[in-house]
């Protein structure tokens, strides 16, 4: 096999608060994807997985985001690349879509514009052609007369539209590699439904792998290859879709499943994982699950476990794992 | 049954969007357009349907916090229209209102206790022992402890302010309760605790919840029956488990099979709606749906399709419903296996 298209390795992200107070928003996070798949990073508020995106972008304020590790995209360090070069990346062969269609745009731009930006930076079109490459991409991402919405302004657009409209932008370069952070969370259902279609159409037709950061386990089951499930900053299990959801080897993720009402059967109860997410501060010792895990044991809180493969490529950390044995 | 606790007749709600330079309005948006349903004592109805449907100024109406344009509202089989100060003030007492947003819906600057405090303040005549008493049980019955009164909002989790909203709903011992998306702003983890613990209480407390709502899955996992509504229209009203296993109307059944199911592989065939839904100031004629429904025929265009209920009290706004070819219930969701199941179970016996 050869080189994944994108690989991240050991990615720590700490952010300076004032008075000397750091927080360890993603520690150690390591995932790989290659071209034309999907990969999912799943989890809930405040785990990590924006920041692993934006990370990935190198669009963290340098300020305050300390990051260590390494981004390796077509052979490259993306972490070690001067602002001009990552410049020269973004938007042509890598790019982004955002949660908010609302706020991603520019209101002042015309649609054409904004979605021609990157074709004027990277390919140094002349007006003419990017008008036309700009309504032939509305047209791939299925507006109605984009001849018309060339030229209007984003308020005029409903959010499915802008959303589109982003896609539009993301696409333009035909980019490697597309980080698309809860790009359908913004939506109803109908409209996600058909979003989701879209991305999986456009991706066929252009090979480019997807990093798709979202807290809805439907929506990873449906568009995902390979499934990476963070919790309080750390990766804590990687493995493929169906594996996943039939044999999960971390207890969050099983208590994830369990939390999701079901179409298909009807229970009383809902599996609820007690307690909240732990705040990110400085170092910690032991799973950093193990106060809310039903299966903890003493040793969960003395060590800190390791991202382990549980043969096949599924990867738990969690000293209890493999976990059938559990309730065998 | 004998009489439902509460009775929806027709309810209107337009709203005026532009107004000339006289006043008159130039256009209107009926939000909520000659809306039917009724909750019986311990019912859950669900009210879904998308962005601006009118599936939240229907739970507001139902309050009374805005006044209807046409239709009533009766609550214990009287009319809301009537209702006089006095009588109105006692009504507040016995409907409640949860919000979606725990984050906004807490007074920042009110410990907890206080919040608490006031509906007691203007509904009970408990003295301020009683009070504090009262208070401390609210509390735990919405699994928090009792100094947590002492605390500020923003010392909570957003589940732990989901419970305060709860705790304040519960204050006056309300019959009905007005959910609005209660669990839309939750990760997954908390929003099946403040589930788990509105379903307790129902069954504690006999309430009925009017539960608005988008997510489909949390619907059917809550709601005894439910009510579709697009452009401000109840489109298809049935049992939950009726609604689920055979969507009628084109919209339900679209609305259905959008839901992604977390389960690789189960997705059937997936039945999309065209286009985005239409502008609600100018609603196509007759039925909302035609112009993106697959199987609008001639009359579709024209008259406004009746919500007919069939004996077993599904009821459907369609004019080609008993024609169109029936996928069914879209997603084929297999139960978990039995290892899973068991190893979610541990979860469930360590509830708070």
């Amino acid at each position: 096999m050869s080189a994944p298209l994108l690989s991240v390795e050991d990615l720590h992200v700490a952010f300076d608060g004032g008075g000397g107070r750091t927080t360890q928003a993603v520690s150690g996070v390591s995932f790989a994807v290659e071209g034309g798949r999907t990969l999912g990073i799943v989890g809930e508020s405040g785990c990590g997985k924006s920041v692993t995106s934006l990370a990935v972008m190198r669009l963290l304020p340098r300020d305050t985001a300390r990051v260590s590790g390494r981004v390796i995209f077509e052979g490259r360090d993306l972490l070690a690349l001067p602002e001009r070069a990552m410049r020269d990346l973004r938007g042509n062969r890598l790019a982004m879509i955002f949660q908010e269609p609302m706020t991603s745009l520019n209101p002042s731009y015309t649609v054409g514009d904004q979605v021609g930006e990157a074709l004027v930076r990277h390919r140094g079109l002349s007006a003419r052609e990017v008008r036309n490459a700009a309504i032939d991409l509305l047209s791939k991402v299925r507006i109605p007369s984009p001849e018309t919405r060339v030229d209007e302004y984003p308020h005029k657009l409903s959010g499915g539209m802008r959303q589109r409209v982003m896609i539009a932008m993301a696409l333009a370069c035909r980019p490697a590699l597309l980080v698309a952070d809860e790009p359908t969370t913004a939506l109803d259902v109908t409209i996600q439904a058909q979003m989701l279609e879209l991305l999986r159409q456009l991706q066929v037709e252009t090979g480019t792998a997807i990093v798709l950061i979202t807290h809805d386990l439907g929506v990873v089951a449906e568009t995902c290859d390979e499934v990476a499930v963070m919790y309080a900053g750390q990766i804590v299990e990687r493995a493929p879709v169906a594996e996943l959801f039939s044999r999960p080897q971390h207890p969050y993720t099983v208590g994830l499943i369990g939390s999701l009402p079901r179409l298909g059967e009807r229970r009383e109860r809902l599996a609820a994982i007690r307690g909240s997410v732990p705040v990110l501060s400085g170092r910690t010792i032991g799973c950093r699950f193990a106060p809310r895990c039903p299966f903890a044991q003493a040793a969960c809180t003395a060590t800190s476990p390791d991202l382990v493969d549980q043969g096949g490529g599924h990867l738990s950390r969690c000293l209890r794992a493999p976990l059938e044995r559990l309730v065998a | 049954m004998s009489l439902p606790l509460l009775q929806v007749e027709n309810l209107s709600r337009h709203f005026v969007v532009r107004r000339s330079l006289l006043g008159t309005p130039l256009s209107t948006v009926k939000a909520v357009d000659g809306v039917s349903f009724e909750i019986g004592e311990g019912e859950t109805l669900a009210l879904v349907g998308e962005s601006g449907c009118g599936k939240s100024t229907v739970g507001r109406l139902v309050l009374r916090l805005i006044e209807p344009t046409d239709g009533r509202v009766l609550f214990e089989g009287r009319d809301l229209a009537g209702l006089d100060a006095g009588a109105l003030q006692a009504f507040r007492a016995r409907a409640q209102l949860i919000f979606q947003d725990p984050y906004a819906s807490l007074n920042p600057r009110m410990t907890v206790g206080s919040t608490l405090t006031e509906p007691l303040l203007l509904h009970t005549d408990l003295s301020a022992a009683d009070r504090r008493g009262r208070i401390g049980e609210l509390l735990e019955t919405v699994g928090l402890r009792r100094d947590h009164g002492d605390r500020y909002p923003h010392e909570f989790s957003g589940g732990q302010r989901q419970r305060i909203a709860i705790a304040r709903a519960l204050a006056v011992e309300p019959k009905l309760i007005v959910c609005d998306e209660p669990v839309s702003a939750l990760d997954v983890s908390i929003r099946s605790q403040v589930l788990n613990l509105l379903k307790d209480l129902q069954q504690r407390m006999g309430l009925s919840y009017l539960f608005v709502s988008h997510d489909l899955a949390v619907v059917k996992h809550i709601a005894d029956r439910v009510a579709v509504m697009y452009l401000g229209r109840i489109v298809e009203t049935a049992a939950a488990d009726d609604l689920f296993r055979e969507p009628r109307h084109p919209y339900a059944e679209a609305l259905l099979s959008a839901i992604p199911v977390p389960q690789p592989g189960a997705r059937g065939r997936r039945r999309l709606l065209a286009g985005d839904p239409p502008s609600p100031i100018a609603p196509p004629p007759g039925c909302h749906l035609h112009p993106r429904c697959p199987h609008a025929a001639a009359p579709c265009s024209t008259q406004v399709p009746r919500l007919v209920s069939d004996p077993a009290g599904h009821a459907t706004a369609c004019h080609l419903w008993q024609e169109i070819p029936r996928v069914g219930a879209t997603a084929r969701e297999d139960a978990l296996p039995a290892h899973l199941t068991r190893l979610i179970g541990a979860f469930e016996t360590t509830d708070s």
